[in-house]
């Protein structure tokens, strides 16, 4: 190897792995983070439902989701996903499907796992007399949930549900397992192919922490705001 | 659409040789055990002293403190992985850079891989640590000083022994997370369990048989760890208290 450095590699490969890569990281991200808010909602309203069986299946789920690491998780769905499509259109060959897809679906499901843990909390820092004044106005149990306390619970835990967004955005690198070319994998094709992989990796770095830092700051802003409010 | 299991398939001989695909992925998870034991000795060491260090009124310490734990916190883990493997070794001397480079097989992925996971982890301990502390009544503090103690001796005597035995959830919940976190190792080369579990599915075929075994592993292994860190929380938790503070995370 040359024992030089040459940062004129990050220029050249600019386009693609914005183009490429950092566009399969954000879109990966938001949809992950939209499909898990909304499962680890219903989950959480699961796991704090009175009927006992509902409850334990939430609960077992968010505990398997939380106890097993991610990559594991991201290689079960790779392998599993195609299964259960054939399985849905009732074809007796696993389907394809491509990375991307199999990604969004993981990250989903997993990443419903820990919002649901937030909006757990978010839903149990409300007063029990919320729920009753709802139910005392006629509302019903959906009702109560989508007038009164969800969107209470949602407020107080934006903050938080934020922050596990910063980390779903930073996790989402761990793609590069099942090959898919996010930022991280388009900079690592690039990277073995002129074989420049300290000045990459290095960008890649620089690259996502100021992304993930801005965003913090944010949060951080967003956190003072609501606490002065209420 | 259906998929025939074929469990004996964990008592085959794996292709190396060294005895059933069982026994490859039990090894496996003893990889994971000391990876993730020797990163949290590192997490634990650093983090308490970047933590406490955050606490004092030394201004330039505080900010030095929280441009390590911001730096750490900022940037993915398998990135830090890379960075480890790969950039960190060219930075060095050559001479020491080569050395590590030279490593035979799994010390060559395992030094970088503690060092990653320790540093990585040290940053959330420090969070941990910071809470702790701040958790405390001020009154602790001065009524250390009004003993006559110095600043050292009242953290070393009044405050540290007190903030570690409040934050020993959390920090049971990140020791479980560098278990967790140890299988990222798999893409700098260290075959740890999840790393095993993908190898023994490429050899043997057998997808969901490997994966339902490295995850009943994972499970079996978290649930000795909740027992033992209960037993130890039991031990030392402060007569009084309702319930151990801690900084409330996202994470994973």
């Amino acid at each position: 190897m040359d024992s030089g450095f040459d940062f004129d590699v990050i220029e050249r490969s600019l386009g693609y792995l914005f183009r490429e890569g950092m566009t399969f990281t954000i879109t990966l991200t938001l949809i992950a983070m939209t499909g898990g808010i909304i499962f680890g909602t219903l989950l959480a309203m699961m796991r704090l439902s009175s009927v006992k069986p509902v409850a334990w299946l939430a609960g077992a789920y968010v505990n398997l989701m939380r106890s097993i690491p991610l990559v594991l998780v991201i290689f079960w769905f790779f392998f599993l996903v195609p299964y259960i499509g054939a399985w849905v259109i009732g074809s007796n060959q696993p389907i394809k499907v491509g990375a991307f897809y199999s990604a969004a679906i993981t990250f989903t499901m997993f990443e419903a796992a820990y919002y649901c843990e937030i909006m757990r909390a978010g839903i149990q820092s409300i007063a029990r007399g919320q729920v009753w004044s709802g139910y005392a106005l006629g509302l019903n149990y959906w009702q109560t949930m989508g007038y009164i306390v969800l969107p209470q619970a949602f407020r107080n835990m934006v903050p938080v549900l934020l922050t596990q967004t910063i980390i779903l955005f930073q996790d989402t690198s761990l793609v590069y397992v099942i090959s898919a070319t996010d930022f991280l994998g388009a900079a690592s094709k690039v990277a073995n192919r002129d074989y420049r992989l300290v000045e990459m990796y290095s960008f890649v770095a620089v690259v996502y922490f100021i992304v993930s830092y801005t965003l913090s700051l944010v949060v951080k802003r967003l956190q003072t705001r609501i606490a002065v409010i209420r | 659409m259906h998929y025939s299991w074929h469990w004996k398939v964990l008592l085959e001989t794996e292709p190396g040789g060294t005895g059933s695909y069982l026994h490859y992925l039990i090894v496996g998870l003893g990889w994971t055990l000391v990876t993730a034991l020797a990163a949290w000795v590192i997490a634990l060491v650093v983090g308490a002293f970047v933590g406490t260090v955050r606490t004092t009124n030394l201004k330039w310490a505080v900010r030095a403190g929280n441009l390590y734990v911001e730096i750490f916190r900022n940037i993915p883990l398998i990135v830090q992985m890379f960075l480890w493997f790969f950039v960190v070794p060219e930075l060095l001397p050559k001479a020491l850079g080569d050395w590590i480079k030279q490593m035979p097989p799994p010390w060559s992925s395992y030094l970088p891989a503690v060092m990653c996971l320790g540093i990585f982890t040290s940053v959330r301990v420090a969070e941990q640590v910071r809470a702790g502390i701040n958790s405390l009544p001020r009154g602790q503090r001065f009524a250390g000083t009004a003993m006559g103690l110095n600043e050292f001796q009242t953290y070393r005597f009044v405050i540290l022994p007190q903030a570690f035995r409040i934050i020993m959830p959390p920090l049971t919940s990140e020791f479980m997370n560098i278990i967790k976190n140890s299988s990222v190792a798999l893409t700098i080369g260290l075959l740890e369990l999840t790393g095993r579990a993908r190898a023994m599915q490429e050899f043997s075929f057998r997808v969901f048989e490997a994966f339902t075994a490295a995850t009943v592993i994972y499970l079996l292994t978290n649930l000795l760890v909740v027992l033992l860190m209960r037993a130890i929380e039991k031990k030392v938790r402060v007569p009084g208290l309702i319930a151990a503070g801690g900084a409330p995370m996202a994470g994973h």
